[in-house]
């Protein structure tokens, strides 16, 4: 009785069209709002936020953006890692050269720096597609991340070659560097992740993500059936590239305050990234938030478990973590190659017809 | 002729070194590709795990001993001996035939008809697995790896460049065993695939899956033929860049720079992973010797992804590969 159109009367278009169609979905949906703005704050503790929640909410909207190129357009790319690399550094160059902007509009232009990068390392989609597009995406990881640590003018010069976040306020509330509180960088990466997959969910539904989802199925068909290629691929990109870029831009900036290039988005963030849009699903909005959940979650219970609860070394736990994530993904791909969001879809079915089996 | 190009050349000398690694992990791609069509990024991990595996045996460590002793709270470490290097190198290449086959049993299997692209990222899991596994396995601390393969500056080298130009090159001596051994490797490959029955069996599964299925190849054996010659190849690029420079994580990003090797080379050609892995080693090289003064060095990291993108806009089947022709 829980899950049911029938009896969910529509009377206009608006509600007709809504992201939600059927009420169970919505009261869900504002509940997870009330939790997160009104629950979680009370209960969120500094270890807590730094170790899961506020990881988790920045790679949701990195994975959002990769879901877009590989799971809605069908575009793989192993680059994500520099281009959060290129929303971190414009949000440090931006920042430095103009203290008096506010800071959601630096995240904002730094979004928008990484989509035109974005655009400039997809054009080679146009011609080439497959594990092609994958050498040329790593070639962006590559060179981006060497760029980023050999000129001086990208870190403005410090010795450390490190760039570090100024203390920067948001409405009054300081948000950025050592003294901003838990609950401040958590309420910030909130409020962006909820945009933007807000943003990713009403893209994808439209005629953007439409065209998008004919160039994944088939391309050359998708062409003869009137998507032009070169408008949906490329603002695949910079679509894509602007929700890494604010992911990137949210690492420095508020999580980890400084970095190093070559460190924090070396090649193995990229694949983590990939890691959570296949694990979570490809091509699923809520697939991007799952699958975030678990690969953020996994390591710090293996830890608990492993290290604080069994006293391992923590090299072996580390070591047995890798080895988890791969298998992980040989069985996720084996046995539900859409991933956990594939799973709630079932799991949807049946509640169609609870309490009938058929 | 000035010293500027002798250096040059010099240098264009130990890329061809380099390249030669590329190659022998690129071949392994090109196989596997060939015979099932998996793009495996596994390839790199696997000649790390070759090479660690090899080392254990050598030296007689306990597998797992990390593992054991973290558990049961022991102290064990290794059996007390020493194997000599042909004995571990045999055990070696069958551990990687069980590995084959546990791949070919437990993935591939189930795996059938998927999309390449799935298959891929299968194999990133495969990689990230088998890199875990050989950590906790032999643990993951920098391993010196000695087959008796000689090292250090070639005098033959050095005597016959100083009498011709005056200045000595240096190079390394295992790189031109690494040359030869090449060598060896390719020409047995050719000739297993040309006058073998089962080197036959697998050019006609490289040709047409279903055509081969129906006049009876075992699609499963032939799977974990080639994954074995894969392992088997591995474990040489393993021996070789091991001995270079120690077995260690790195080893496994040789993987990554194989991606442009095959783009440049083509990904169903075996000449063309030669050509590729040659041409990567020595461009980078001379890119950052010429380059360096201008840009600064390290080009090394992207100049090789760079050169593929460049390639691809061009000429994506790559120097030798079949043409790409794609229907609706």
């Amino acid at each position: 009785m829980l899950y049911r159109e029938a009896g969910d009367f529509k009377t206009s278009y608006a509600s007709d069209n809504q992201t939600f169609p059927i009420r169970f979905d919505r009261t869900a949906y504002w509940a997870v709002m009330a939790v997160a703005f009104l629950l979680v704050p009370m209960v969120l503790t500094d270890y807590w936020a730094n170790s899961i929640v506020i990881p988790f909410l920045i790679y949701v909207i990195a994975a959002l953006g990769l879901n877009i190129l590989i799971g809605y357009t069908g575009l793989l790319s192993l680059g994500t890692a520099a281009f959060m690399a290129v929303g971190a550094y414009s949000t440090f160059k931006l920042t430095t050269a103009f203290p008096e902007m506010p800071i959601y509009i630096v995240f904002i232009l730094s979004g928008l720096v990484t989509s035109a990068v974005g655009v400039l390392f997809g054009l080679p989609s146009l011609k080439i597609k497959g594990f092609y597009l994958a050498v040329a995406t790593l070639a962006a990881q590559f060179f981006l991340i060497w760029l980023f640590t050999r000129y001086g003018w990208f870190f403005n010069y410090s010795s450390t070659g490190q760039i570090s976040m100024p203390e920067r306020t948001m409405f009054g509330v300081v948000i950025t560097g050592a003294s901003a509180s838990s609950t401040a960088v958590y309420f910030t990466c909130l409020i962006f992740t909820v945009a933007m997959a807000w943003l990713a969910r009403n893209l994808t539904r439209g005629t953007l993500g439409r065209t998008w989802m004919a160039i994944r199925d088939m391309d050359i068909a998708a062409e003869i059936i009137g998507v032009n290629p070169l408008i949906a691929k490329l603002s695949s990109f910079a679509v894509s590239s602007f929700f890494v870029g604010v992911a990137g831009a949210l690492t420095f900036a508020v999580y980890l305050g400084a970095v190093e290039a070559g460190e924090a988005f070396g090649i193995n963030k990229s694949f983590l990234v990939l890691f959570m849009v296949i694990i979570g699903g490809l091509g699923s909005i809520l697939g991007s938030f799952l699958g975030a959940a678990f690969l953020v979650v996994l390591p710090v219970l293996l830890k608990l478990l492993l290290v604080d609860g069994l006293g391992w070394p923590s090299d072996l736990a580390r070591h047995l973590e890798i080895m988890i994530i791969g298998a992980l993904i040989i069985i996720v791909l084996i046995a539900e190659p859409h991933g956990m969001a594939a799973l709630w879809r079932t799991v949807k079915e049946k509640l169609r017809l609870w309490p009938f089996p058929h | 002729m000035s010293d500027n190009v002798l250096f040059a050349l010099e240098a264009a000398a130990n890329g061809l070194t380099v390249g030669i690694m590329y190659s022998l992990v690129a071949l392994g791609f090109v196989l596997i590709f060939k015979a099932s069509g998996i793009f495996n990024f596994a390839q790199g991990v696997l000649a790390l795990f070759a090479a660690l595996t090899l080392v254990g045996f050598q030296t007689g460590q306990v597998p797992f001993s990390h593992l054991i002793n973290a558990i049961f709270g022991t102290n064990i470490h290794d059996f007390g001996f020493t194997m000599p290097a042909v004995l571990a190198i045999i055990l070696t290449v069958l551990v990687m035939i069980l590995i084959a086959i546990l791949v070919e049993r437990l993935v591939l299997k189930h795996l059938v008809n998927q999309e390449p692209i799935i298959l891929f990222m299968a194999t990133i899991g495969l990689a990230y697995f088998l890199e875990g596994l050989g950590d906790i396995m032999w643990g993951a601390e920098v391993k010196r790896l000695d087959v008796g393969i000689p090292q250090g500056m070639s005098p033959w080298v050095d005597e016959v460049t100083y009498n011709l130009f005056g200045y000595g090159f240096y190079l390394d001596e295992l790189s031109l065993w690494a040359l030869g051994i090449a060598a060896v490797l390719v020409t047995a490959l050719v000739i297993f695939s040309q006058y073998t029955k089962q080197g036959r069996a697998l050019r006609a599964v490289a040709d047409d899956h279903q055509a081969a299925l129906s006049v009876g190849i075992s699609l499963r054996f032939i799977w974990v033929l080639t994954w074995s010659i894969a392992g088997i190849v591995a474990l040489v690029a393993g021996i070789m860049w091991g001995s270079k420079s120690g077995v260690q994580f790195s080893l496994s990003l040789i993987a990554l720079k194989a991606l442009p090797v095959l783009i440049l080379g083509g990904f169903t050609s075996i000449p063309g992973a030669i050509v590729g892995g040659l041409l990567i080693g020595v461009g980078e090289k001379l890119f950052d010797f010429f380059m360096q003064p201008i840009i600064g060095g390290a080009t090394e990291n992207w100049f090789a992804y760079m050169l593929a993108l460049v390639f691809l806009l061009f000429r994506p089947q790559g120097l030798f590969g079949e043409r790409i022709i794609e229907r609706v």
